[in-house]
């Protein structure tokens, strides 16, 4: 049967913001602390308190609004949304409804072939996050209330992306883009970022296009379920709509689960709820509104955003797509790169040595390439001992690594491990006299200059090295070959 | 004279002189509690003892020679509905009949940092939402004047206490009118302020927008002394008014001093329907004003009739909303009967909530539900909107309103309960106050012929207490009935 299908899909993402405090009291946000020991009569919801509203969160809020090419509303309010449950003390959210404080911006995703897309976001807007409910106390449930509260940052997108790997893109852009702004650690483990997306299919057929009903996936926190539960939606649904031939209608929404032991999702709810949420403007809280200098303010934070300097790396200092997007990861990462080149050095040995062991020793220790505590000084220095051939490229992996475990200068610890190349041309000169003369059939063939010719130099150049204990220079034992014969 | 005929500004200063101790101060009261609360039940809670010590270390400090609060020692009485460390704060609702709270309102704070010595906790319609105490799901408080009356409501064991000499200055809270009412029906001075004046940190919400504290006094100089303490700026209250918009004076400062060229308004049309005996009250108050050289001229405020149906779509809808954190899932009563969460909720609720909060949560999730909104909520905010549109121009022609605080004196116990709808239109003179969130006062201005008090009120401009306080002063001056007491 002739089937051609079309994915779609839209995101509903939360970020948790990463403000000192909660978004409507005093208390520090934490993760991993001891339940119910980061919470105050505000956020476990007591008789007879008061929110006040985090003015850290609104501008963390309106930064990566901005980020994300939204227009900023510059009065907002902040509304209840209604529902009962036991890990909402109050029972109801503190939400933005009717005017959010930003919409109508874009995000564009870096796809692997080189190019990028652009993806709508419809709105961004701050609410309060819940606690935690817990069943893993046999007979009852339990609940820890120290998330709630936290500042939390809801964006909408567009269905604008039409395959399991734009999904996963968008989400890895928008996790680089909060770091590099430091509006959230956006570490997925921690629930930092959760991530929500709404699948269908619009599906040719016979002629005719069908759309298949929307399934929303809940609450994935890892690119990798991201990215397999949109394409296991797409199977499920192709084959779905082969056997029964369903298609959307008002209320056949349906909310999924992802299983991710079974790598399958799984029907949570079977039709959308008529959920009445009888949002209204909370009482409690004054409207906000921003003054054109506070948006300047802010807006004065702004930093080069991850995409535009990755594309700014390739293009100025002629790196590979790929290395400017490793050393694009995070801000810090990024400021390290720049830093060294901004000192001098040469930008390829730089992105080389942080893209290839550095990236490597900081996957061993799970920290970003920054995190590993390398400054650029010593970076800069050890580049520049690279480049002049003072170590070779290997000795310099083995300085970087060296690095991350000590204070001391790279050339310190060349030293120390005695990897200073020699560059001593009338001691090298004396060691290929030498093999010159116990090597007179390489000799030969190296003069031949046919196939044998690029055997016998390297054979004759690894003598050299054997005899020097490594520390030759190589490039010094080649030119010193070439002036010989 | 005894200590108990004293006011709270004159026992204080008393107590500051070292002429009355605290201490005996409160066993004196607490001796009269004794006596008379038992008939009045104007308290929910008493702490003896910690108001003993909490006097003696007032006493102690006074006879040390060290500077003390402006309300060194005087024994004050707090509606329960504001929440404090000490003791249950159970709003007179089953559903927070053991709840201690963790924390001190931020009255409670002002109070205590002025050395008060907070005797109990007073009556008051469950969570506020009455106008005559018979609301309260944990007792029932009498009108001291008439123990088969009420004594008016939400804040009617304030005010039963104060008419009924059980403390010296009390707070209250009025969403709708429930300082002003029980003060007029108890025959006491009772101010509502100005939306912001006073923080909310700590009063248990009923209709967030309209809800405001305030004090339930002996005479107007004492209810500038309380304002004195409690009036002011809180960070942890989102609509308490900033120091630079509205920085409280002292109120107490310039209160004997007479308004020069003071214009009274008043509205004809809502003259109807008052009792007679009432109206004539008014009539004669504002003759003693126009002795005194004030001018009197009429306004019209053509959305007033609408006020009542507005505030019951406004205050339901909050309250169905601060009303949903009573679940029994985090403190509070829950039902010993449920076999899943949504029971726990239902019916810890239909256990704990009495039949008018009930009402009125249901009212106000009506009015929110998709497809009501626009209706209902929507609407009662532009109505809410004319209303103090109304009072705007009304305080541009004057300096002050006046006109009833309620149609009728006391009415007798269990006389309205049958028919909620009669008791909600009883409070058409104080709901407008709230909704425009302008300040008004309740101070006595007569009797009638049953012996039972009337009240008279004064309303003025936003954060214009001052002022107001001053023109209730001027009145006060010419008159005793703020002086009368009950024959318990």
């Amino acid at each position: 049967m002739d089937v051609q299908y079309k994915i779609i899909v839209g995101l509903e993402i939360h970020v948790h913001l990463a403000t000192r405090t909660k978004m409507f009291c005093g208390c520090e946000l934490a993760y991993g602390e001891q339940a119910n020991t980061r919470t105050c009569p505000v956020c476990i919801g007591m008789p007879g308190v008061l929110p006040v509203m985090n003015k850290q969160a609104y501008e963390y809020s309106v930064l990566t609004a901005l980020a994300l090419n939204c227009e900023i509303a510059l009065f907002t309010k902040w509304d209840r949304k209604s529902y009962y449950y036991p890990d909402l003390p109050k029972n109801y959210q503190i939400s933005q409804y009717d005017l959010p404080m930003s919409r109508n911006g874009f995000i564009e995703i870096p796809l692997s072939d080189g190019t990028t897309k652009r993806v709508g976001i419809i709105r961004a807007h701050l609410e309060e996050d819940a606690g935690k409910n817990t069943h893993t106390l046999g007979d009852f449930s339990a609940v820890d209330l120290n998330r709630a509260g936290t500042p939390l940052l809801e964006i909408v997108t567009e269905p604008d992306m039409n395959s399991p790997e734009e999904v996963c893109a968008l989400a890895q852009e928008l996790q680089r883009i909060v770091r590099f702004l430091g509006v959230s650690e956006g570490d997925m483990q921690k629930g930092h970022m959760r991530f929500e997306p709404n699948v269908n299919l619009h599906i040719t057929h016979s002629g005719q296009v069908f759309k298949t009903p929307i399934s929303e996936i809940k609450n994935l926190n890892s690119f990798r379920s991201i990215e397999r539960s949109v394409a296991f939606e797409v199977t499920r649904q192709l084959d779905e709509f082969l056997e029964t031939g369903i298609t959307m209608q008002m209320g056949n929404k349906r909310t999924y689960g992802w299983d991710d032991v079974n790598q399958c999702t799984f029907l949570q709810r079977e039709k959308e709820e008529a959920h009445d949420y009888r949002y209204f403007p909370d009482p409690d809280l004054v409207p906000v509104e921003i003054s054109q200098e506070w948006l300047t303010e802010i807006k004065s934070r702004m930093c080069e955003l991850p995409l535009a300097m990755q594309k700014r790396f390739a293009t100025e200092y002629g790196l590979s797509d790929y290395d400017a997007s490793v050393l694009t990861v995070d801000r810090d990462t990024a400021e390290l790169f720049n830093a060294t080149v901004k000192n001098g050095s040469d930008a390829k040995r730089v992105c080389n040595l942080l893209t290839q062991t550095g990236l490597k020793l900081a996957r061993e220790r799970g920290s970003t390439v920054a995190g590993l505590g390398i400054d650029s000084d010593r970076l800069a220095k050890l580049a520049q001992m690279a480049d002049s051939g003072d170590v070779s490229a290997t000795a310099a992996s083995t300085i970087l690594e060296e690095m991350i475990q000590s204070d001391k200068s790279p050339d310190a610890i060349a030293k120390e491990k005695n990897l200073i190349q020699k560059s001593d041309t009338g001691q090298i000169e004396a060691l290929v006299d030498e093999v010159i003369a116990a090597n007179p059939q390489a000799v030969q063939d190296w003069r031949s200059g046919g196939k044998k010719s690029k055997k016998a130099r390297g054979f004759l150049l690894g003598q050299v090295m054997q005899k020097s204990k490594g520390q030759a220079n190589p490039q010094i034992v080649n030119q010193i070959f070439d002036k010989k014969l | 004279m005894s200590m108990l005929e004293l006011t709270a500004k004159q026992l204080r200063d008393e107590i500051a002189a070292g002429r009355i101790k605290s201490a005996d101060a409160v066993t004196e009261v607490f001796t009269r509690i004794e006596i008379y609360d038992p008939t009045v039940g104007a308290y929910i809670t008493t702490f003896k003892e910690d108001a003993l010590r909490s006097a003696h270390a007032v006493d102690a400090k006074i006879a040390a020679g060290h500077s003390v609060g402006s309300l060194a020692g005087v024994p004050i009485a707090v509606k329960d509905n504001l929440c404090m460390r000490t003791g249950p704060t159970t709003c007179a609702s089953k559903i927070l009949a053991n709840f201690h709270s963790p924390y001190d309102a931020h009255v409670i704070e002002k109070l205590t940092d002025a050395d008060a010595v907070i005797l109990g906790k007073t009556n008051l319609d469950e969570f506020a939402m009455g106008s005559s105490t018979e609301n309260s799901g944990l007792k029932q408080t009498v009108n001291p004047w008439d123990i088969t009356r009420v004594p008016g409501g939400s804040s009617g064991g304030s005010a039963a206490a104060i008419a009924a000499r059980l403390c010296w200055a009390a707070l209250g809270s009025d969403t709708g009118g429930s300082i002003r009412q029980p003060a007029s029906f108890c025959g006491v001075t009772g101010l509502k302020p100005t939306y912001g004046r006073v923080s909310r940190y700590g009063l248990v919400a009923y209709g967030s927008s309209l809800d405001q504290i305030g004090p339930l006094t002996r005479d107007v100089a004492d209810t500038a002394l309380l304002m004195n303490v409690i009036a002011g700026h809180d960070p942890r209250d989102s609509t308490s008014v900033s120091e630079d918009r509205a920085p409280a004076p002292d109120f107490l400062a310039g209160l004997e001093k007479p308004i020069q060229g003071l214009k009274i308004a008043i509205v004809p049309h809502l003259n109807e329907g008052v009792d007679a005996q009432v109206a004539d009250a008014i009539t004669a108050a504002l003759r003693i004003y126009k002795d005194m050289g004030a001018e009197l001229i009429e306004v019209r405020m053509p959305h007033f009739d609408y006020a009542i149906a507005c505030y019951y779509v406004i205050a339901t809808a909050e309250a169905s909303s601060n009303l949903a954190r009573y679940d029994g899932v985090h403190y509070g009563h829950r039902t010993d009967h449920a076999d899943d969460y949504v029971h726990v909720y239902s019916r810890s609720r239909a256990e704990g909530f009495g039949d008018e909060v009930k009402r009125r949560i249901m009212l106000g999730t009506y009015a929110l539900s998709s497809g009501y909104y626009d209706a209902y909520y929507l609407k009662a905010l532009k109505v809410r909107n004319l209303i103090r549109q109304d009072f705007t121009r009304a305080f541009e022609q004057a300096d002050c309103l006046i006109m009833p605080v309620s149609p009728t004196t006391a009415f007798k116990i269990g006389e309205k309960t049958a028919d909620p709808l009669q008791m909600y239109l009883a409070d058409v003179y104080t709901i407008a106050a709230n909704l425009a969130g302008v300040p008004g006062i309740s101070i006595p201005c007569g009797f009638d012929k049953a012996g039972l008090p009337i009240g008279l009120q004064i309303l003025s401009g936003p954060f214009t207490e001052d002022r107001l306080l001053r023109i209730a002063r001027m009145y006060e001056k010419q008159t005793d009935w703020h002086t009368r007491q009950p024959p318990l």
